[in-house]
C-alpha cells in the first residue's frame, strides 16, 4: 500500500493543474465567444507565418 | 525604440513609481474610441476575416474583432473614426451593421457574476471527484489506519472546498434568516453544515463513515443548477440590452445656425433641435421652423400621420416624416412625456410582483418540512440510544438524503430547456417567473398599430384607377420619402407601372409633392392641399389639373403571422381582445378581419391599464400584446406581458417576453412551450417527493450509509435533468 504516498498526491498535483488551467482559461475571457473560436480555425490568414 | 510609442503603464518602472507622471501621460494623448457593432450577417470564418480586415484596412483603425456568437464587432479606433464611417465600410462589402451604445452595453461586457459562479463551480467539481474516489476506495473496503488517512485527506480538500464553493448558499441562507424568512437556501446550508460537523466528529473517533462526499456532491449540483439559472437570465439579458444599445441617443443640436451631433443626454430646456425626416424627437417641444407630417403611432396607436408645422406642441417619441423641423425643447430628460409614462410603469409594476413562483412555493413546504423531521429523528433516536453522536449522524443523513438537490435542479433544469427552445423561435424570456405565468393565461389582449400592424401601409385599390393615373402617381410618388408614397411606389412597380414624364418635381413637406405633367399641374398629396374631402381611412390623393382628385387608399398591413397567432390562439379557448387608441373604424375593420369579436378603439394608456386591471380582477390571466408607449401601463398591468423588437424601448422594458423576428406566430406556440414546462416542473417535484418518501424512512431508521446518500442524491438529480432535457 506505500504506492498510495505517490499517487494520491499525484492525482491530487494533475488535478489540481487542470482546475488551475480551467481558472487561467476563465480569467482570460476564452468562454465569451465560443462560435466564433470554432470557426477561426478554419481561417488560414496566419498558416504560414505569426500574427506580428 | 519604443519611447516614441505609447507604453503600457504597468511596463514602464518609473510610471509605477510616479503615479502622477502616468496619470499626466495619460491626459495629454488622446483617448481612444471604442466603437462596438451589431452585425447581424456574419456567420462563418470567411465572413469574420473579411469583416475584420475591411475594418483595419480603415485608417485610425487600431484593432478590430468579431464575436460570432452575439453577431458584434468591437472596433478600437483613434478617436476621430466615427461609426458611421464603418458602418459604410461594413455596407460596402455587404454586411449590414448598425451602431451600438457603448454605454448601454458595458455593462454586459463581462459577466462577472455568471464567471464567479462558474469558478466556484469548477472547485466544487474538482473537489467532489477526488473526495468521492477517496470514498469509493472506503466503500469496496479500506479499513483502519487506511481508512482514516482517506477520510483525514476528504476533510482537507472538502473544507476550504465548502467554504469557498458554498457561498453564495450561504450568503442566501443568511439573507433570508436576517428577514425572518426560510428559503430553499437554509436546509441546504444546514445540511452542508451538518454533514461536515457530523463527518469530522466521527473521523476523529475514527468512526465508519463520513459523508464530505454528500456535501460535497451537493454542493456541485446546485451550483450547476444555479449557473443554468443564471445564464439563461444572462442570455435574455445581453439580447435585450443589446436591442437598447441599438437606439444610439444622439441629437442635432443648432448653435448659432450650426449644427452640432450632441448626446441626448446633454440637451437643455431651450434649445434648438433640428430633427430630419425619419429621426424621433428627442424632447418634448414646440416647432418653430418648418412643415411636415409626425406619426404618432407608437405613443397614442393612431396610425394617420399627424400635419405639423410651426407652433405645434410635440412630444418626445414621435417620428418626423417629411421635412426637417426645428424644435424647441420645452422638456428634456427625465420631465418628457416618455419618461413620465414610465411612472405609469412603475405604479402598475408593484401588482405583479405578488406572484410567488413555484420554486418559493416549493420551498415554503419543504423547508420547514425537513428541519422538523430531521429534528424529530435526532430526538427520536436520542431518547432510544441515548447517544448524541449516533443521533446526529442520523440527522445529518435525513437531511442529506431529503435531496434539496433535485428540487434545486428541478426549476432552472426545465427554464434552460424551455428558455432555449424559445430563444431559438425568436423569443427572449426576461422575466424568471415569466414562463409559469404565461402557462396559466387564459385571456389575450392584442395591440393593433405596430402589434397585429406592421406599422407600414398597403395599397388597397390599385383597381379603381386607369393606367395614365397610375404613371402619374408613381412618378410622384418617386419624389418622396413618406411611407404613404414609398408604399405606393412600390406596390405600383411592383405591377409592372411605367413611371409618366413628370418635370419641375418639388416635395412640399408636410403636404405632398408636386409636378408638371404635359403642362398640367399634377399633385400628389393630403386631401386639403389637393381640394378633396378627407376620408375616414388613410389615402393618398392624386389630383391633375382640371379633373376630379382622385383617392389612394392604403390599410395597414399586418404583421407576419398575425394571423396564425390569432387563429391558433383562439383554437386553443383562449378569450382575445383588441384594444387600440387608433379611431373606431380602422380597429373594427381590422377585428373582423382577424376574427376578433372584442374590441376597443380610442383607449387612452389609462383606459387600457385599468381594463386590465378590472380582468385580473374577475380573475382572469391576461397576457398583454403591445409595443407602444400608450401600452406600457398595460403591459406592466397585465399578468405577463409580450413585445415585439421593434416596440420602443420603455415598452420592451416593461414586458416579460419580447419577440426578435417580425414574425407573431410563435406567441401561441410560447404558450404551449410554458405549459408544458410548468407540467415538467410538477413532474419534476413529484420524483424528487418519490425519491424522499423511499429514502427518508431509509435515513430515519438509521440504516443510510454514505453510499445510499450518494446513489440517491445522483440518481434523482439526474432524472429530473433528463425529465427536463425531453422538453427541447
Amino acid at each position: 500500500m506505500d504506492v498510495l504516498a505517490y499517487l494520491i498526491p499525484i492525482s491530487l498535483i494533475l488535478g489540481g493543474a487542470g482546475l488551475l488551467f480551467f481558472l487561467f482559461t476563465l480569467r482570460t475571457n476564452q468562454y465569451d465567444d465560443p462560435e466564433g473560436n470554432a470557426q477561426r480555425i478554419l481561417n488560414g490568414d496566419w498558416d504560414d507565418h505569426p500574427k506580428p | 525604440m519604443t519611447a516614441a510609442m505609447r507604453p503600457p503603464p504597468s511596463a514602464c518602472p518609473a510610471c509605477i513609481a510616479a503615479p502622477a507622471a502616468a496619470a499626466l501621460a495619460e491626459r495629454d494623448e488622446p483617448q481612444e474610441a471604442r466603437i462596438a457593432l451589431s452585425v447581424p450577417a456574419v456567420h462563418c470564418a470567411v465572413c469574420i476575416s473579411s469583416v475584420e480586415s475591411a475594418l483595419m484596412d480603415h485608417p485610425g483603425v487600431r484593432s478590430a474583432r468579431v464575436n460570432l456568437t452575439l453577431k458584434r464587432a468591437s472596433v478600437e479606433a483613434d478617436p476621430d473614426v466615427m461609426p458611421q464611417d464603418l458602418i459604410g465600410v461594413l455596407d460596402r462589402i455587404g454586411y449590414e451593421a448598425h451602431e451600438l451604445d457603448a454605454g448601454t452595453l458595458s455593462a454586459t461586457q463581462t459577466d462577472k457574476a455568471g464567471r464567479d459562479l462558474l469558478m466556484r463551480l469548477a472547485v466544487a467539481g474538482f473537489a467532489s471527484m477526488n473526495v468521492m474516489l477517496l470514498s469509493v476506495s472506503v466503500w469496496s473496503g479500506a479499513a483502519d489506519a487506511t481508512r482514516d488517512m482517506f477520510h483525514w485527506i476528504s476533510a482537507a480538500i472538502a473544507l476550504p472546498t465548502i467554504v469557498f464553493s458554498g457561498q453564495p448558499f450561504f450568503r442566501n441562507a443568511w439573507s433570508a434568516l436576517k428577514n425572518k424568512r426560510l428559503n430553499m437556501d437554509v436546509p441546504i446550508v444546514l445540511a452542508i453544515t451538518l454533514a461536515v460537523v457530523t463527518s469530522l466528529w466521527e473521523i476523529s473517533l475514527s468512526g465508519e463513515h463520513a459523508y464530505f462526499d454528500a456535501a460535497l456532491t451537493l454542493t456541485f449540483f446546485l451550483l450547476a443548477g444555479r449557473y443554468l439559472d443564471h445564464r439563461t437570465r444572462a442570455i435574455a439579458r445581453s439580447a435585450a440590452e443589446e436591442l437598447a444599445a441599438l437606439e444610439v441617443p444622439r441629437a442635432f443640436l443648432l448653435l448659432n445656425g450650426e449644427e452640432k451631433q450632441v448626446p441626448v443626454a446633454e440637451l437643455k430646456l431651450g434649445d434648438l433641435v433640428l430633427v430630419r425626416p425619419g429621426g424621433r424627437m428627442p424632447v418634448d417641444g414646440e416647432i418653430v421652423e418648418g412643415t411636415s407630417e409626425i406619426d404618432r403611432s407608437l405613443l397614442t396607436g393612431e396610425t394617420l400621420p399627424v400635419f405639423a408645422e410651426a407652433g405645434r406642441i410635440v412630444s418626445a417619441g414621435e417620428v418626423n416624416l417629411t421635412g426637417p423641423l426645428v424644435v424647441r425643447a420645452t422638456a428634456v430628460g427625465k420631465d418628457t412625456s416618455l419618461h413620465r409614462m414610465a411612472d405609469l410603469v412603475a405604479i402598475a409594476e408593484s401588482g405583479r410582483s405578488r406572484y410567488t413562483s413555484l420554486a418559493d412555493k416549493a420551498a415554503k413546504l419543504y423547508a420547514p418540512g425537513v428541519h422538523i423531521l430531521s429534528a424529530l429523528s435526532f430526538f427520536g433516536w436520542l431518547l432510544y440510544s441515548g447517544d448524541v453522536r449516533i443521533s446526529l449522524n442520523i440527522a445529518a443523513a435525513v437531511l442529506i438524503i431529503t435531496c434539496p438537490c433535485a428540487l434545486g435542479l428541478a426549476v432552472p433544469a426545465v427554464t434552460t430547456a424551455a428558455s432555449g427552445r424559445l430563444f431559438r423561435k425568436g423569443m427572449l424570456i426576461k422575466h424568471a417567473t415569466a414562463l409559469e405565468r404565461l402557462a396559466q393565461v387564459d385571456t389575450v389582449v392584442f395591440d393593433k398599430t405596430g402589434t397585429l400592424t406592421a406599422g407600414t401601409p398597403e395599397l388597397t385599390n390599385m383597381g379603381d384607377h386607369v393606367v395614365r393615373d397610375l404613371e402619374i402617381a408613381l412618378a410622384l410618388s418617386q419624389g418622396s420619402a413618406h411611407p404613404l408614397s414609398v408604399s405606393l411606389s412600390s406596390a405600383l412597380t411592383a405591377a409592372g407601372v411605367k413611371p409618366a414624364r413628370v418635370e419641375d418635381l418639388t416635395e412640399v413637406p408636410g403636404y405632398g409633392t408636386e409636378g408638371r405633367w404635359q403642362g398640367c399641374r399634377v399633385r400628389l398629396g393630403r386631401a386639403a392641399w389637393v381640394g378633396a374631402e378627407p376620408r375616414a381611412e388613410t389615402s393618398a390623393w392624386l389630383a391633375v389639373e382640371g379633373d376630379t382628385p382622385k383617392a389612394f387608399a392604403f390599410t395597414d398591413r399586418l404583421r407576419a403571422g398575425a394571423d396564425e397567432a390569432v387563429k391558433a390562439l383562439l383554437d386553443s379557448g383562449k378569450e382575445i381582445i383588441l384594444m387600440s387608441g387608433d379611431a373606431p373604424g380602422a380597429v373594427e375593420t381590422l377585428a373582423r378581419r382577424l376574427g376578433i369579436q372584442d374590441w376597443v378603439a380610442e383607449a387612452l394608456p389609462e383606459d387600457k391599464a385599468a381594463r386590465i386591471a378590472a380582468l385580473g380582477a374577475q380573475g382572469k390571466h391576461v397576457l398583454m400584446v403591445g409595443d407602444g408607449l400608450n401600452d406600457t401601463a398595460a403591459l406592466s398591468a397585465a399578468h405577463v406581458s409580450i413585445s415585439p423588437a421593434s416596440a420602443l424601448d420603455a415598452a420592451r422594458v416593461a414586458s416579460d417576453i419580447v419577440l426578435l423576428g417580425g414574425d407573431l406566430s410563435p406567441i401561441a406556440d410560447a404558450v404551449q412551450t410554458a405549459r408544458s414546462a410548468t407540467k415538467r416542473i410538477r413532474e419534476n417535484f413529484r420524483i424528487a417527493t418519490i425519491y424522499n418518501v423511499i429514502a427518508v424512512p431509509i435515513a430515519v431508521l438509521g440504516l443510510a450509509t454514505p453510499l445510499v446518500a450518494a446513489l440517491a442524491m445522483s440518481a434523482s438529480s439526474i432524472t429530473v435533468s433528463l425529465n427536463a432535457l425531453r422538453l427541447r
